[in-house]
């Protein structure tokens, strides 16, 4: 057993699982229902990358706040969101998150400190940065966590929000998800250091560099980022190492540069079968039964969520005047 | 009445709102000195000069509970932010489907006048008005500037504030009790009945200084203020329109999808104000350049009484 399977049960640790085949299955049959005219716009899969959102936000509690990207799904259900309301979000549906007003890049639930997709790369760390100023206001010991990618560590806001979250010691994980790719982008072309963590230094903070697709590993170091945090020692930058599975987005037209040689490296470093490998090593851990019966599950409840979706109305036409301004 | 600034009205209206409610915070790259002593550094922020994080925090902030106050100081400095206030804070609250919602007030000066050169003479609220989702103030006097503040800051909408440089410190009455004024209710700040100017922030004061003037050659002038620029009060402007017959819209900004245009629209798609038009609409706003730097220039560029003046002897000789 290593070091960083003794901190996380059994239990724990095929939780984990259970969430990570969740946001895979969840992706699969959105992508499928994308492809067949029942989803709109555009979907962006997570599907490669579970092990860093369930990673990390094992090591959180529900009043804890996350922000998320484009490629939002994970970080969701990670944060335990509804997968029937997810769903009929992406069917622009009423019971959806947002009333069918969001679709895949705006999902939010504010009740369990999801505070957004967002649309705009960059774009959720000075909202996230700003939670982390109310949570040490509250003085509570609330940690806020942002997730973002290897493009965002580029932008303006990174360096902004880092900087202030540095200098008042507030209490944010900044999580890069580092997929090497900025849509057909190699990071290598973009960004200046090998390492995006290299960049916390600059700003006097701890930079931590984890294997992405290692959800033991990750927790370890969310963990260790979050108490430092609670404690009131301010904010880490976490880079996580990992890859899509898939395209920049499920769009059929869209291109995908990356060599077919590196997918399939990645591929085999899969976080979901590693983990699965992991527990089966374990005697008594994970049966091929007990696996077969929790995937049967997360399917069930993927259909399930469809079911909702599809049995939920579209928003009136009286509804686009709604929400406009808050009461 | 007691007399004080446009400036100190503003800053009154701060503390009385922070006394009133603990979630209210403010950050500005320079901490108001005497906000900062009532209220100290935890409440008062200075932060680094990096306004694309202040508005964005102040997103999060609203989200999570509290109720901050942006000063971004000059609307000049706002342009490094908008992706924060044009992707995220006017979107948020109906793109997640109403489910929280975001209190906050950014506030900005705006105008010229100040021998600022291009850069730092904008007023660009036209821009911000297009935006669906943000709410928007264009006070004109010490009395309007506090009673509009305090109802931006209890509002829970993103609001901005546009303050008029020329404004700071001009004096007014302001009442001494705990007053509100209501977004959406234009000022009637001089009755009339031959013409209606609709004149924004700073123009209002040149607005009146031109109606007495023309009160002299027997032109009766009513002086209408929107104060709130949205939501906008476009009754009380074409009531004016259809009493007076002719109208002239005064604005320190450029007249290019200006506020100007926006009023003028108002009045000529509804069928009783249209009908009572004499003549053409008239606009006197700046020209639409940037701001130039030397005093013979920009005094040029913008306009001031006697440009209005000329504006309402020319819709009274159309019509």
């Amino acid at each position: 057993m290593t070091d960083t399977q003794s901190a996380v049960s059994a239990d724990q640790q095929r939780e984990m699982l259970r969430l990570m085949q969740t946001i895979r299955r969840f992706e699969e049959r959105a992508s499928a229902d994308f492809l067949g005219g029942d989803i709109y716009g555009v979907v962006h899969c997570y599907i490669g990358e579970e092990a860093t959102a369930v990673g990390v936000c094992s090591a959180l509690t529900r009043e804890d706040k996350i922000i998320s990207t484009h490629r939002g799904h994970g970080h969701c259900i990670a944060k335990g969101a509804d997968l029937n309301r997810m769903m009929a979000e992406l069917y622009g549906r009423v019971d959806g998150y947002c009333k069918g007003k969001g679709g895949s890049m705006h999902i939010a639930d504010f009740d369990i400190g999801m505070l957004g997709a967002n649309g705009i790369v960059a774009g959720g760390l000075s909202i996230i940065t700003g939670a982390g100023l109310a949570a040490q206001m509250d003085g509570a010991g609330r940690v806020a966590v942002a997730f973002f990618g290897d493009g965002a560590s580029n932008a303006g806001p990174f360096h902004e929000s880092i900087n202030i979250a540095a200098a008042w010691k507030l209490p944010v994980v900044y999580v890069c998800e580092n997929n090497l790719w900025a849509v057909n982008t190699p990071a290598s072309d973009t960004v200046s250091v090998v390492d995006v963590a290299a960049r916390a230094h600059g700003y006097g903070i701890p930079g931590v560099i984890v294997d992405g697709n290692d959800v033991l590993a990750v927790h370890k170091v969310a963990s260790e980022a979050v108490a430092r945090a609670r404690a009131g020692e301010g904010p880490t930058l976490i880079e996580c190492k990992t890859y899509r599975h898939r395209r920049h987005t499920e769009r059929a037209a869209q291109p995908d540069l990356r060599p077919p040689e590196e997918v399939a490296e990645w591929m085999r470093k899969d976080p979901i079968d590693r983990l699965v490998n992991s527990l089966k090593s374990q005697q008594g851990q994970l049966s091929d039964e007990e696996w077969l019966q929790m995937d049967a599950e997360v399917m069930a409840s993927i259909e399930r969520s469809v079911e909702f979706a599809r049995a939920s109305p579209f928003p009136s036409r009286d509804a686009a005047l709604e929400d406009v301004y808050a009461a | 009445m007691r007399q004080i600034t446009y400036a100190a009205a503003a800053m009154e209206a701060f503390a009385e709102e922070m006394r009133r409610d603990s979630k209210i915070f403010h950050l500005s790259t320079d901490a108001p000195p005497e906000l900062l002593k009532e209220f100290g550094a935890q409440r008062i922020r200075a932060t680094p000069i990096a306004e694309g994080v202040l508005t964005g925090m102040a997103i999060g902030a609203a989200g999570s509970g509290y109720r901050p106050i942006v000063d971004w100081r000059m609307v000049t400095f706002s342009f490094v932010a908008m992706d924060q206030i044009v992707n995220q804070a006017s979107k948020i609250h109906y793109m997640f489907g109403g489910q929280t919602t975001f209190p906050i007030l950014y506030r900005a000066s705006v105008g010229g006048g100040t021998r600022r050169a291009a850069q730092h003479s904008q007023s660009p609220y036209s821009m911000f008005m297009n935006l669906a989702g943000l709410k928007i103030i264009l006070p004109s006097t010490p009395r309007d500037v506090k009673g509009l503040l305090k109802t931006a800051i209890r509002d829970n909408n993103p609001v901005i504030s546009f303050e008029s440089d020329r404004l700071m410190g001009v004096k007014g009455d302001v009442p001494d009790d705990d007053y509100t004024i209501e977004f959406g209710q234009a000022d009637i700040k001089r009755e009339g009945t031959d013409v209606t100017i609709v004149a924004l922030a700073w123009l209002v004061h040149e607005a009146l200084a031109a109606a007495e003037t023309l009160a002299s050659e027997g032109i009766s002038v009513e002086v209408v203020d929107p104060r709130t620029l949205v939501p906008m009060d476009a009754d009380a402007i074409r009531a004016s329109v259809i009493k007076t017959g002719r109208l002239v819209i005064a604005d320190e900004a450029g007249p290019t999808a200006g506020a100007s245009a926006e009023i003028a629209a108002l009045v000529t798609e509804h069928a009783e104000s249209f009908a009572a038009l004499r003549g053409p609409v008239k606009r006197v706003c700046a020209l639409q350049v940037p701001i130039p730097y030397g005093p013979e220039l920009e005094d040029h560029v913008f306009p001031d009484r006697h440009k209005i003046a000329a504006g309402v002897r020319e819709v009274m000789n159309a019509g």
